[in-house]
């Protein structure tokens, strides 16, 4: 049986090819070619210089010198219709319409465990593997694949797994998922892996240096469309003006630098009305939030939920979850009613549901 | 079956080159000894590609490649204020020359082409313009085979005039090459492309046709090409050249590409450019509902080397523009795969890849959603 390996060129990815080909399995190595970094390099401020990022050739080199250190087939596949498609236009639209989207759960759903593993399997290989930390294990009681927090708390990336199916789950394999980061950097020393010391990844990988703003004008701009005007109104949570801001699609819920307020406490972006163009502000005690609703949801320990449920709810990845009753709207839509009221409920993040360690479900905050 | 990418060295290449890269390395520009026995060699080799091309050995100008053939055609002959016509299905050694003079204020029409990939005659009369300097049209298309007009534009040009470049790269070794009746002025040909070895090629150069050295150096080459002689490369080109095949070869050729096409009729859809006229070493399939780069991968992996597009900086497939141009949607081309048969391919070989192929596609439809 043939494993493809996702490989990004990373110390992760790396590492994981390395373990698996130790172990004896017959792989293929793939890295997925996604966006062009010079598309929009030097456009409307963005940087010029694009080395050392995602998709860069210098990634792309070094994941075929670890598949030929490794004596493993490997391909640079080409998907960037659809990351464009699926991932960067999403993007750009939810900011624009006031919400502030996850790409990396966009690129996890659409590109690494749909469109790569469809690959994956049109080349004779049955499962993918990916560096994610996370675990995945069938419970042969519930009938189920199940999604588990790694040992290495600090790297949890489950957050962005939560849109994974059944099918997709049986299809992959996290290999790093018992392991820490320092263990994995020691295992690629260990494998002689030339990059173990390569700096982990941080930003939205096909934004480089990370100003999204400059990234959707660019972007609108080389696609020809004009950004769209949603300037408008600083308001505060009663409704009364506090003054002038460039468009909603400059603020996220909580941001507290760059409103341009001059306030004796400080003053927080509480909600975002796209249609009214208002970007509401006020005191960071507004920001709570006793319930939330998630659309889209993905049940992946349960098959669905029937009234309701208690769990753990993180509504963005550096969160510690929060205690909360899960109420059916519908099949695919959920209430979280929380215990505690929690801070910056912010649409187009994901609401993840745990319990203990497994992931039970998740959806997009509405 | 890649052979449009590059072809095995010859036993008899690689003989004829050996001497060459192991005991007479001398520099064909030296006066001493060892010089003039690689000065003899190079100008033997020049004799076999003259009469090859069917030109005068002194018209022969050895290069790096056919890259820098078409480049040497192209940016050495036009400047400021004239205009040069190309076709949409050109290599990217053309393309992306022709591209650069229009970024230098050069006037560049990029003609389309048929659904067959092929230009038209008309086409390229009608784009002329008093200021028009050079055409250039490719003889044989690396996609599909499809052969361009080429003596037509040739008469075409000698009425009007004008400068006429052949990238000639695809039809070396394949079929006939004669410039005269081509009635070319430049012609590219490249080494690896038939049977020859990488990194050399020649750019055929009309007597009387002046040419702008892209190069900046030496007087090599007849002051048409700096830098020291690849004498071990020119001379597998010679012997390359001498070997090339004519006729029966051709017909060989010919008879397993059909032998393919045919045993591929019912995965594939569609044979692009298959009712152009032909090198007969070339077939672009069709392959409905079939991701061609997953097909690629996958046939690789069984042993098998075919192609999809074009490859980028990273290695991954880009959608192909001679499909694009020959008016294939996006998802046609991205379904397409080339087959390119070489002289050292057998029956045996052919009838391996249509096995392989039937069961892949088979095997990639039954998982595929490419077109969703």
């Amino acid at each position: 049986m043939t494993i493809a390996v996702a490989m990004s060129g990373g110390v992760d990815s790396s590492t994981v090819a390395a373990m698996l080909k130790a172990q004896g399995h017959d792989l293929v190595g793939l890295t997925m070619q996604l966006w062009n970094q010079r598309r929009l390099a030097g456009k409307d401020g963005m940087p010029e210089q694009v080395q050392g990022r995602c998709c860069s050739i210098d990634d792309v080199y070094d994941a075929r010198r670890v598949a030929e250190v490794l004596s493993i087939p490997y391909y640079v596949v080409n998907h960037q219709d659809r990351f464009e498609r699926d991932v960067i236009r999403p993007f750009v639209d939810e900011y624009l319409a006031g919400r502030t989207p996850i790409p990396c759960s966009l690129c996890n759903n659409h590109l690494k465990f749909d469109q790569l593993l469809l690959t994956a399997r049109q080349i004779g290989a049955d499962q993918i593997a990916t560096g994610h930390y996370a675990r995945n294990e069938y419970d042969p009681a519930r009938g189920r694949w199940i999604l588990k927090r790694p040992a290495d708390a600090a790297k949890d990336q489950t957050y962005f797994l939560f849109g994974l199916t059944q099918e997709q789950l049986a299809h992959t394999l996290f290999p790093l998922g018992g392991f820490t980061k320092p263990e994995v950097r020691a295992l690629a020393l260990e494998f002689g892996l030339l990059l173990a010391n390569k700096p982990d990844s941080q930003e939205i990988c096909f934004i480089p240096g990370g100003d999204y703003k400059r990234f959707i004008d660019a972007y609108l701009e080389e696609q020809g469309e004009a950004l769209p005007d949603t300037a408008g109104e600083l308001v505060s949570v009663g409704g009364q003006s506090r003054g002038r801001h460039d468009g909603v699609h400059n603020f996220t819920i909580g941001q507290r630098k760059g409103l341009g307020l001059a306030s004796p406490s400080p003053l927080y972006v509480i909600s975002i009305d796209r249609d009214r163009k208002q970007v509401v502000v006020g005191e960071e005690k507004e920001l709570l939030r006793d319930s939330l609703r998630a659309r889209d949801v993905n049940w992946i320990s349960i098959p669905g939920l029937q009234s309701e449920l208690r769990a753990q709810v993180k509504i963005r990845h550096r969160h510690d979850p929060a205690w909360a009753t899960l109420r059916r709207i519908a099949d695919d839509e959920v209430e979280a009613i929380f215990d505690e009221p929690v801070r910056a409920v912010t649409p187009g993040q994901a609401a993840v549901f745990y319990l203990d360690d497994e992931v039970v479900g998740g959806g997009w905050i509405v | 079956m890649d052979a449009n990418a590059t072809t095995p060295l010859l036993p008899e290449v690689a003989e004829a080159m050996r001497p060459f890269l192991l005991e007479q390395f001398g520099n064909a520009s030296s006066i001493h000894q060892e010089g003039q026995l690689a000065r003899a060699a190079v100008e033997r080799a020049r004799g076999s590609v003259a009469r090859f091309l069917g030109c005068r050995p002194a018209e022969v100008v050895f290069t790096s490649g056919g890259t820098e053939s078409d480049n040497l055609a192209i940016f050495g002959s036009a400047k400021q204020g004239d205009h040069v016509i190309t076709t949409a299905v050109e290599h990217h050694a053309v393309l992306q020359a022709v591209a650069r003079l229009a970024e230098r204020g050069i006037s560049v029409d990029v003609l389309p082409v048929d659904r067959q990939g092929v230009v038209s005659g008309e086409d390229v009369r009608r784009a002329l313009r008093p200021d028009t300097s050079l055409i250039s049209v490719m003889m044989a298309n690396n996609e599909t085979g499809a052969l361009e007009p080429v003596q037509e534009i040739g008469c075409i040009a000698a009425e009007a005039g004008v400068r006429f470049h052949v990238d000639a790269v695809q039809a070396a070794g394949k079929i006939p090459i004669s410039v005269d009746s081509i009635g070319c002025h430049l012609l590219s040909i490249s080494g690896h492309k038939m049977h020859g070895p990488q990194g050399v090629g020649v750019l055929f150069v009309r007597r009387g046709t002046r040419l702008e050295p892209i190069f900046a150096g030496g007087a090599h080459e007849r002051q048409r090409r700096a830098g020291t002689e690849n004498v071990a490369g020119i001379v597998g080109l010679g012997k390359a050249a001498e070997c090339a095949i004519e006729g029966e070869g051709s017909v060989r050729l010919a008879i397993l590409r059909d032998r393919l096409e045919k045993g591929l009729q019912e995965y594939s859809c569609a044979v692009n450019g298959g009712q152009a006229l032909r090198v007969p070493n070339t077939s672009n399939l069709q392959f409905d509902a079939v991701d061609g780069e997953a097909l690629v991968i996958a046939l690789d992996l069984k042993g098998l080397a075919v192609s999809s597009g074009a490859a980028c900086s990273s290695g991954a497939s880009e959608p192909s523009h001679v499909l694009e141009a020959m008016g294939l949607t996006p998802n046609q081309a991205r379904s397409s795969v080339r087959f390119s048969l070489h002289r050292q391919t057998t029956e045996e070989d052919v009838d391996r890849a249509i096995a392989l192929v039937a069961a892949q596609v088979t095997r990639v439809r039954e998982l595929s959603a490419v077109v969703r």
